[in-house]
This record gives C-alpha cells, sequence and structure tokens, in this order.
C-alpha cells in the first residue's frame, strides 16, 4: 500500500502513524514495549514525563469521538506537551480545499503533531502528505479505512494476558464492512503471526473478498467462536439499522449477540474485547460487557499508553532537532 | 581494552563505610538507597546491604528524563522505574557508576522530584570521571579517573562486577 512508506522516515523510524498495515513486526514490537514502560506513569503520585515538554500537539476531530480524544489528550498531557482540541464540522463538498487551509493555519500556529479523526477514508494520509517536514500526523480513525492506535492497544492489551501470539487464535465478530478497527486489527494480528484470525458476521457485513487478507469467513456465530482465545467484539453502527444491510437489532442480537452462553463454546480463557461504545443487547451482553473475560475498561487505560508510545516515539530523535 | 585490575567489591564496601560516616555526620536517618539503572542497581544493592537498611532498594530509569530527548529519541527497552516507598520527607542516597557531565542526575533528581519531596539527596558513585557540565558532586565517591574524552568506562555486571575501561 502507497501508505507504507510515508510513515517511516531515512532511517526507519516512525514519522507518522496512519495504518497499521505496511508497518513490520519490529515497528508494532516496539510500539507494544515503549506503551509498556509508559503505562506505569499512570500510578505515579505525578502522573507526567517531561519528554514532550515544549510540543504542541493538536486534536483535528472532523468527526465525534469521547474516548479516543480524551485518551490521546491524556497521553500527550502525560508526555507534558501541550494539547488543542480542535472539532471541525465540515461539509463533505468543500472538504479538500478547507483542510488545507485549515492545515495551513494550524501550521502557521507551529504545531508539531496533528492528531486527525475524519469520517473519509485517507483523510489522514492526505494531511500526512500536505503537512511541513516538521509535523507529524497520527491517525485517530479514518472512514472505514483504518485505526491503527486502536488495533495497538487490542494488541497490548492481547498481549498482556496471552504473549504468545502464534498459538492464539482471534475470532473479529460483527459489522467487518464499516469497521476501520477490524482492518487495523487485522493488519496488526498478521503481522504479529497469531495462528488464526477469523471474521464472524453476517454476510451483507463481511466485505466480500476479505480472505485475500488471510483471514477465515464464519457467517454462523457458535462456528466461528469455537475455541477461540480472543473475541473482538465490534460496535454495531445502529444508523446502518435502516439501511437494508439488517433486518432488526433483535434479529442481529440473536445470531451474532455475545452471550454468556455462546461465549462457553470458546476457549476456556477467552478474552472478551470491544472497542466501544458498546451496545447493551444488541451486539453484546452486559454480562458478558461486565463478566469477568471482559477486558473492555483494560483497553481504555492500555490506550493511554500506546498513545503516548506513539506520540513519544514519532517526536523524538528528530534528525537536525537541537 | 579492558582493566580488570580494578577491585570493584572492595570499592564498594569503602564506600559503604564512608557513607555510614556521611550519614552519620549529616544526622539523615534510615536513609532510602535508590539506584540508577543499570549499573547504579547493582552498586546501590551491595551498598543497601553494607548499610544494613531494610528497606527495598528503589529503581530508578531515567529514560523519560533525559535532556537528549528530542536529539536520540526512545531508548530501545525502558525498564520502568520502581519507588517501592513515599519519598516524602525521606534521606535519600542517590547511587550511579559512574559520574561524568552530571546530566543523569540532575534527569535523576527530576525524576525523584515527581514522586514527592525528599528531605535530602545525596550521591554516592563509584567513579567520577572528571568532565562535569554541571554543577554536580558527589558526596561519596568510589575512586577518581580522570579520562580523556575518548576515553570511556563502563561498569559490567551483576556477577561479578568488573570494571571496563575502553579508548576508541
Amino acid at each position: 500500500m502507497a501508505g507504507a512508506n510515508i510513515q517511516l522516515d531515512g532511517e526507519g523510524r516512525l514519522r507518522h502513524f496512519l495504518t497499521t498495515d505496511g508497518l513490520d513486526r519490529r515497528i508494532l514490537t516496539e510500539i507494544l514495549d515503549h506503551a509498556e514502560s509508559f503505562a506505569v506513569v499512570g500510578d505515579r503520585p505525578v502522573k507526567k514525563v517531561p519528554l514532550l515538554r515544549g510540543k504542541t500537539i493538536v486534536n483535528l476531530f472532523f468527526e465525534a469521538s469521547t474516548r479516543t480524544r480524551t485518551t490521546f489528550e491524556i497521553a500527550a498531557k502525560r508526555l507534558s506537551a501541550d494539547v488543542q482540541n480542535l472539532s471541525v464540522n465540515l461539509s463533505s463538498t468543500t472538504k479538500g480545499e478547507t483542510l488545507r487551509d485549515t492545515l495551513r493555519t494550524l501550521e502557521a500556529m507551529h504545531c508539531d503533531m496533528f492528531i486527525i479523526r475524519h469520517a473519509s477514508s485517507g483523510a489522514a494520509h492526505f494531511i500526512a502528505r500536505q503537512v511541513s517536514p516538521h509535523v507529524s500526523v497520527i491517525n485517530g480513525g479514518d472512514g472505514r479505512n483504518a485505526h491503527p492506535t486502536q488495533a495497538l492497544l487490542d494488541m497490548f492489551t492481547i498481549r498482556q494476558h496471552k504473549p504468545d501470539f502464534a498459538s492464539l487464535k482471534v475470532a473479529i465478530v460483527g459489522d467487518v464492512t464499516h469497521s476501520r478497527v477490524a482492518r487495523s486489527d487485522i493488519h496488526a494480528l498478521k503481522t504479529l503471526a497469531v495462528q488464526e484470525i477469523r471474521v464472524v458476521g453476517p454476510r451483507t457485513l463481511i466485505p466480500a473478498g476479505i480472505e485475500t487478507l488471510g483471514v477465515q469467513v464464519f457467517n454462523n456465530m457458535e462456528a466461528g467462536l469455537k475455541d477461540v482465545d480472543v473475541v473482538i467484539m465490534l460496535r454495531l453502527q445502529r444508523e446502518r439499522m435502516r439501511s437494508a444491510l439488517l433486518p432488526s437489532e433483535q434479529e442481529y442480537f440473536r445470531c451474532y449477540g455475545l452471550t454468556e452462553e455462546r461465549l462457553k463454546l470458546a476457549g476456556e480463557e477467552v478474552m472478551v474485547m470491544h472497542p466501544g461504545p458498546i451496545n447493551r443487547g444488541i451486539e453484546i451482553d452486559s454480562r458478558v460487557a461486565d463478566g469477568e473475560r471482559s477486558v473492555i475498561l483494560q483497553q481504555v487505560s492500555n490506550g493511554i499508553a500506546i498513545r503516548m508510545a506513539v506520540m513519544a516515539m514519532i517526536a523524538g530523535g528528530k534528525r537536525g532537532a537541537a | 581494552m579492558t582493566d580488570v585490575a580494578f577491585q570493584v567489591e572492595e570499592k564498594i564496601a569503602e564506600m559503604a563505610s564512608r557513607l555510614k560516616q556521611f550519614l552519620a555526620a549529616q544526622h539523615r536517618e534510615k536513609p532510602l538507597v535508590m539506584g540508577i539503572h543499570t549499573g547504579g542497581i547493582w552498586i546501590a544493592e551491595r551498598l543497601r546491604r553494607g548499610l544494613e537498611i531494610a528497606e527495598p532498594l528503589g529503581h530508578l530509569n531515567i529514560a523519560f528524563y533525559r535532556d537528549d530527548f528530542s536529539r536520540i529519541g526512545m531508548h530501545p527497552r525502558v525498564t520502568p522505574s520502581i519507588l517501592p516507598y513515599a519519598v516524602e520527607g525521606r534521606h535519600i542516597i542517590l547511587v550511579d557508576d559512574v559520574l561524568y557531565t552530571g546530566r543523569t542526575v540532575r534527569a535523576a533528581m527530576n525524576e525523584i522530584f515527581d514522586y514527592g519531596r525528599p528531605a535530602s539527596v545525596s550521591l554516592a558513585v563509584l567513579i567520577d570521571r572528571g568532565g562535569h557540565e554541571l554543577p554536580v558532586q558527589a558526596d561519596v565517591v568510589g575512586s577518581t579517573l580522570l579520562l580523556k574524552a575518548g576515553e570511556h568506562v563502563k561498569l559490567l555486571g551483576p556477577e561479578p562486577l568488573v570494571l571496563e575501561i575502553r579508548r576508541s
């Protein structure tokens, strides 16, 4: 993919973080290792280290988000950076032009890093190609394309509980078609060489040809959950209900909702993950979401450590820096 | 080039006894010992035993406090700092293997103060090699080796501790 090279500088170090696609195992493992070091900063009396002091980071959100924006903001502040949140409502017709102008304006304020969340696939790549050499871009989720920090926090959470990736069977369940989380997770899981990746969901929500990414497709929930070590539930984007893709929320829960009974089919030590926000009673039963197999809240905490790791790796070691 | 004639364990034993005198003279009671990753931790553990301090050793990894981060970037694998006690109001003995520019000590002090306000911080180093770039002096020094700019001193360990001097 064309986006692969733009993410690295001439010395193979992270320059932008746009997608997990095309990043090798060395880089992904490096991010996870750094996140492990940063995770403990949250337990200290002063939850701050001075690595990014004097840097200005802009959370540029063209699409609503609470946890991603908040965890990026906390992560940046724990690294002592200054953070500016900008929520931009944008009409899609003037997007290209406005985006470029917005960027120029922000660059004129001497920002060092942009965190981008955008409803259009490819927005983060587009911005990464526009910015000046000293500015870095992190993708906080673009359309259906990628959500790489979410994927890395998922990998980090898995590694905390099950460090031997090569022995893992992972099921990604739900609306894969519209999910940037699913895509980024699949690339990361492939690169980290898990034994088996399954995507589970109704035919209407699984993109055709996804097998070429090296995953197995299951349209039957019970078969898809059998003996898996990790279940990654996807949020059912309820706005899709109105389209012809799904009959009803009740019907969806009956066929693909994660219940305690279904979870018994999975491996004994199965972990239940969800990128949030969760729709209780639609894709996941409350007893499972709040149950002992759930690591959903750990994912949120880990998101801070992962975002600190990515920002620190990008900000540090710039050539020509003082 | 390696210099193995330097008796590290003996030097550390001497440091422990001088540290004891120093602490008594300064009326610093119930001190805590902290080593700077990695060589400082090995020496600190020996000093802690030598001073018969029951409280566990503090591990400081100053990677997040380095002043050359923007130039050099992240270190490959940062073992987190472990301070298994509150530093507020306590006397701290900070230990490192080599005192050179003083930047590591400065970073370590910044980190300690993020955990609380100690009553005092004293510094013990195995080797003071000169070349200080900051107003940092050790209270207890194992040995002073005035090295030239192209020379490097490194403590290998943890068992046995061997001091290596290289000329590049």
